[in-house]
């Protein structure tokens, strides 16, 4: 059994909170992400400074899909494959669009374009003693009337 | 349709799409050949080589100019080789028509010809955690279908296409292949047999997303000085060349990426990136999408021919799936698109790709399409877009 965790790369995410890690330009105020940390990439700025910022944890379905076939290397797959859902959700504050698998247990069945989702932590993959996360969208349902 | 930035197409060829298992630069040589018969124009007299490069192939791949340089024998020729992913082959058209567009050569030949693995498209190797082509696939799981089916499902959405819709397209598009010697598939399929195969990414179908495979593709191009001192009478036209990147902000979610560019500071161009492809390329060449006989454009998947229909300015947004319904877009209706079968019955062979694209459209125009010729075709227009931001469109008239 594992008994650590940790992302499964650095500088993406903070499990702990959960959220996405960005950053935010210090001349024009435009967000990054993943983090950007050398030149700003809007074309009419050239700052070099940023701030390091958290995203919104909930935003909308963009569009969805699944992954019926076992992705290729370096995805680490569970044996055997188990089809995963993905989603691409709208931060509206910071006007981005954020890939991410959905939450364990959701399929795209599960999914609409214009739903709400939010960000969670799972586990990726794990090795003998540590489980990797990773953020996932889930789905936020309306709850049921009567 | 030609014009001051003209270049003319004297010789076409293509090595047959398959899984041949052989090596690129045997496709890209037999290609050359082709091309080089066909425009009549021998191999020592070429003064520039413009290679698509293949990245899954080793060295040889990376400097194709050179490699296919080498196989059909050094003469001395000036060469380039470039990469630009799925738009690698227009991009080495571009050189080629920039060098005689500038008069600093006259006849050039372009090649790129690809060797391709079995299954999805993985990242090359190595543990490369700042490669978002890699992060994508480590921390995702998404392939390239992935993205694919993310523009399949929002055109669902947004615009009420059908899975009827995607499967049509891919019947169209197999009926157009069956009679192409180049394709790799030639065989009907029916609604029932689309609908019937596996779901690879929710709502595609394995029938819905091309394949990967060899080929090789050439084209022979000239300035329209030497066409007309060497007897060339009523030439194929290349009018125009676009290779243009997005404008920030793109707010299209864009294979590899994981994140689109941020909307809220700068304020987004009229039109998106894969719009603003053809755009360019019609503005080069002075005429509209009315204009256009036929149309190949890079269907990896079936809804993505829808997209394109749109962004080809075909018709509006959301108007591609009564577009496709009219029948509009298969041989016999108004603007056919993928004469050729397109990806469906081609799969994709990378840097030879949007070559291929140009030797249809060639033989469309010259009325050599023996099986699926688009009649009294005056105009085509080709569109691609490579990872990573690299557009491609070409115009060809006659």
């Amino acid at each position: 059994m594992a008994t650590k965790t940790q992302a499964a790369v650095d500088g993406f995410f903070d499990p702990a909170i959960p959220a996405l890690l960005g950053t935010k330009c210090t001349q024009c105020a435009t967000v990054f992400f993943p983090a950007e940390e050398t030149s700003c990439r809007n074309p009419y700025c050239t700052a070099t400074t940023f701030d390091h910022i958290t995203l919104s944890t909930t935003g909308t379905i963009w569009s969805y899909t699944d992954a019926q076939y076992q992705p290729p290397p370096p995805f680490v797959p569970a044996d055997p494959h188990v089809p995963f859902a993905i989603a691409a959700v709208e931060l509206a504050e910071e006007g981005i669009v954020v890939l991410g698998q959905v939450a364990a247990g959701f399929g795209v069945a599960d999914l609409a374009v214009g739903m709400q989702a939010e960000l969670v932590a799972e586990t990726l993959y794990s090795d003998d003693d540590t489980d990797y996360l990773v953020w996932k969208w889930r789905p936020v349902k309306e709850p049921a009337n009567g | 349709m030609a014009n001051d930035k003209s270049v003319a197409v004297l010789g076409v060829g293509m090595h047959p799409w398959g899984k041949w298992g052989k090596n690129f630069v045997e496709y890209g040589v037999a290609a050359a050949r082709i091309a080089l018969d066909d425009a009549g124009v021998e191999w020592k007299d070429i003064q520039y080589v413009a290679g698509a490069d293949t990245i899954r192939n080793g060295y040889p791949g990376f400097i194709a100019g050179a490699t296919f340089a080498q196989a059909l024998g050094w003469t001395g020729a000036q060469v380039s080789s470039s990469y630009a992913a799925c738009a690698s082959g227009a991009a080495a058209l571009a050189n080629a028509r920039a060098q005689i567009l500038a008069g600093l050569v006259d006849v050039a030949l372009v090649v790129g010809a690809d060797t391709t693995p079995k299954g999805f498209f993985a990242p090359v190797g190595g543990d490369r955690k700042d490669d978002p082509d890699w992060l994508r696939f480590h921390l995702l799981g998404a392939t390239n279908p992935t993205y694919f089916a993310l523009y399949a499902r929002r055109r669902m959405a947004l615009y009420g296409a059908t899975d009827q819709d995607f499967a049509q397209v891919k019947v169209k598009n197999a009926l157009h292949g069956l009679n192409n010697p180049n394709a790799r598939y030639r065989k009907e399929v029916t609604i029932d047999e689309v609908l019937a195969s596996p779901m690879v990414a929710d709502p595609l179908r394995l029938l819905e997303i091309c394949a990967t495979s060899d080929g090789g593709a050439a084209m022979v191009v000239c300035s329209m000085d030497y066409a007309k001192a060497h007897g060339y009478d009523k030439v194929v036209t290349v009018d125009a060349v676009t290779t243009v990147t997005p404008t920030f902000p793109n707010t299209v979610i864009e294979m590899p990426n994981f994140s689109t560019d941020s909307s809220k500071t700068v304020a987004q161009a009229g039109r998106t990136f894969r719009a603003s492809i053809a755009h360019a390329t019609y503005e080069q060449a002075g005429i509209g999408p009315e204009d256009v006989s036929l149309a190949e454009v890079y269907d990896l998947s079936s809804a993505l021919e829808l997209d394109w229909y749109e962004d080809i300015g075909l018709c509006g947004e959301g108007e591609a799936e009564n577009l496709l319904r009219s029948g509009a877009t298969t041989l016999g209706g108004r603007v056919p698109v993928n004469p050729s079968g397109g990806l469906a019955c081609f799969g994709e062979a990378i840097p030879a790709q949007a070559i291929a694209q140009c030797c249809e459209v060639t033989w469309q125009l010259r009325g050599q399409a023996t099986g699926r010729q688009v009649e009294g075709a005056k105009v085509g227009v080709t569109a691609n877009q490579g990872l990573f931001g690299h557009g491609s469109s070409v115009l060809l008239s006659r």
